[in-house]
């Protein structure tokens, strides 16, 4: 369950029982609440959407003492999605997270939509790894560095995680997209621009991840625009040790419980017996 | 409470050319369905269209187990979804919003829709007028676009229908039918649902006068439940935003700016 497009947990627990996920990655979470963005904020678009959110979110003592406690009735690994607007506070959020019974974090470098922060530090292999590293520092619990497809080599950001200690890369988030209402000759999103997501974007997340997963040993978390379970073994055969669904959430809160049910149909068709299997194994032409 | 079901479409009706009602059966959505809410409808088990369409509940009938909605075809989404038939089954999250309209302290009560507005207006008029005396003021376009007068005539103790061509019924805006009744007696509550300019119009007057009024606003919307935080409007009270979707649609004009 990616950032942004799971809340906490609460909403979902309405059609879904949260304890058969794999682990749940919160919203965006930064040290104080952000309001977000003017609307509107999504728009739809061929086989996909696009939002300019703005990291809505309650602050991170709001999550520790509202949310968490909530969502720890699951028995489902929590991974806390921390975004920031400066190095310090990235740091600072972390610090935080330390401390909170959660089972990793997810930095947060490739947010589009906000001015200052995220995205900024994400788009080169220097200011992944000097975020990565000064987060490492105060952090022992599991790191996943998020990364922006907003790049020219998705691989050089991914080797500064690696090399700054991360124990994982997440790809691809959103790709920085536009909209115009050619009537109103304006974009349709109040910020503009925004992060396409969806079925449009899986073929470079599919690409993005591959790549990836040639240049670095750390593990792939595969995401953008898995629907369905051959979407989430495409990624996995790319290299993706593990996959995480996004806005397959919004056309259908049981997306990721189905998607687990077709892994296991694949596997039983394809006499898979150990998923690590297909980790990787595409044979190029 | 909302559920995700595969509901079957049990009744079809063409109100105009693009504009279509279908009822649906599900006891379990009917049993807790609130004016005002809406329902999310997948209209295709598919990538494309992306999006589920959020569509106003028009009445819910809790004998039958059914809700019924009303829309007109803008779109892609809405074009396919025109094209099913009775006995189809459609993929519905719902009902949904904790924001409903709230009558039951009121005795006297003001209606306002304008064009598709009306829809969502038509289960409040029928269960407050149990109650309350009911005054419904339904604009429209021009004659080609009215719709349900006879269904508020049954719910209302009285209809002013308005089309701003004059073609049909009071030649005007609604709004200004309403500004002129509430100068001889005030409603304890306006509620509005339709274009922005109506609401805003109806949120001036009310405030202006000391009327309670509570408006169904629109948004364009991701998810429906509450977890892109797609939908958002400005907070009155407090900084930051409130979401269509999960806090209203339905809102007290004094909670939120629009």
């Amino acid at each position: 369950m990616p950032h942004g497009t799971f809340g906490y947990g609460r909403e979902m627990s309405e059609y879904i029982d949260l304890s058969k996920l794999g682990a749940i990655i919160t919203k965006g979470t930064f040290l104080k609440p952000r309001a977000g963005n003017p609307a509107p904020r999504v728009c739809e678009t061929a086989s996909g959407m696009m939002n300019a959110i703005g990291l809505e979110n309650p602050g991170i003592e709001h999550f520790a003492e509202e949310d968490l406690p909530w969502l720890k009735q699951f028995n489902t690994p929590i991974i806390l999605n921390v975004g920031a607007s400066t190095l310090e506070e990235y740091v600072e959020v972390c610090r935080f997270a330390n401390k909170l019974d959660i089972d990793a974090v997810e930095l947060n470098l490739s947010c589009p939509n906000v001015h200052a922060g995220c995205m900024a530090f994400g788009t080169t292999y220097e200011g992944v790894k000097e975020a990565t590293s000064a987060v490492r520092k105060v952090l022992d619990k599991p790191l996943i560095v998020k990364l922006t497809p907003n790049v020219t080599d998705i691989t050089l950001p991914a080797k500064g995680a690696e090399d700054a200690g991360a124990d994982a890369v997440s790809a691809i988030n959103t790709l920085l997209a536009m909209k115009i209402d050619v009537k109103k000759r304006r974009p349709i999103l109040a910020n503009n621009t925004g992060g396409l997501s969806g079925p449009a974007i899986k073929p470079i997340g599919v690409r993005m991840v591959y790549q990836i997963a040639q240049k670095i040993k750390i593990p792939v978390m595969g995401l953008g625009g898995i629907v369905t379970g051959e979407d989430a073994i495409e990624y996995m055969l790319a290299g993706a040790k593990c996959v995480s669904i996004g806005c397959g959430n919004f056309i259908d809160p049981e997306t990721s419980v189905n998607v687990v049910g077709q892994i296991e149909e694949y596997m039983k068709e394809n006499k898979v017996e150990d998923i690590n299997e297909l980790v990787g194994a595409v044979e190029m032409n | 409470m909302s559920f995700s079901r595969s509901v079957e479409i049990v009744a079809k009706e063409q109100l105009k050319n693009d504009i279509f009602k279908f009822a649906i059966l599900s006891e379990e959505m009917a049993k807790v369905a609130l004016p005002g809410q809406f329902l999310e409808i997948r209209v295709k088990d598919d990538i494309e269209p992306f999006l589920r369409r959020p569509i106003s509940i028009h009445k819910i009938d809790k004998v039958k187990n059914e809700l019924e909605f009303i829309f007109q075809v803008k779109g892609k989404g809405t074009e396919i979804l025109a094209q099913k038939q009775v006995g189809d089954k459609i993929s519905i999250l719902g009902p949904l919003g904790k924001g409903d309209f709230r009558f039951e302290n009121y005795k006297n009560i003001a209606i306002i829709g304008g064009g598709i507005g009306v829809f969502p207006l038509y289960e409040l008029a029928r269960q407050a007028s149990k109650n309350a005396n009911v005054t419904t003021y339904l604009g429209f376009r021009s004659k080609d676009f009215v719709v349900l007068e006879d269904d508020f005539k049954k719910v209302s103790n009285k209809v002013v229908l308005t089309t701003d061509d004059g073609s049909y019924g009071e030649n005007g805006f609604a709004i200004n039918f309403l500004k002129e009744d509430c100068n001889n007696q005030k409603p304890d509550c306006i509620y509005a649902c339709g274009p922005l300019p109506m609401l805003k119009a109806v949120r001036d007057f009310a405030m202006e006068n000391g009327i309670s009024a509570q408006v169904s606003l629109e948004e364009r919307m991701g998810c429906g439940i509450g977890i892109c935080l797609g939908c958002a409007v400005k907070d009155k009270k407090a900084e930051g935003y409130k979401h269509v979707c999960k806090d209203g649609p339905v809102f007290d004009i004094n909670d939120v700016e629009f």
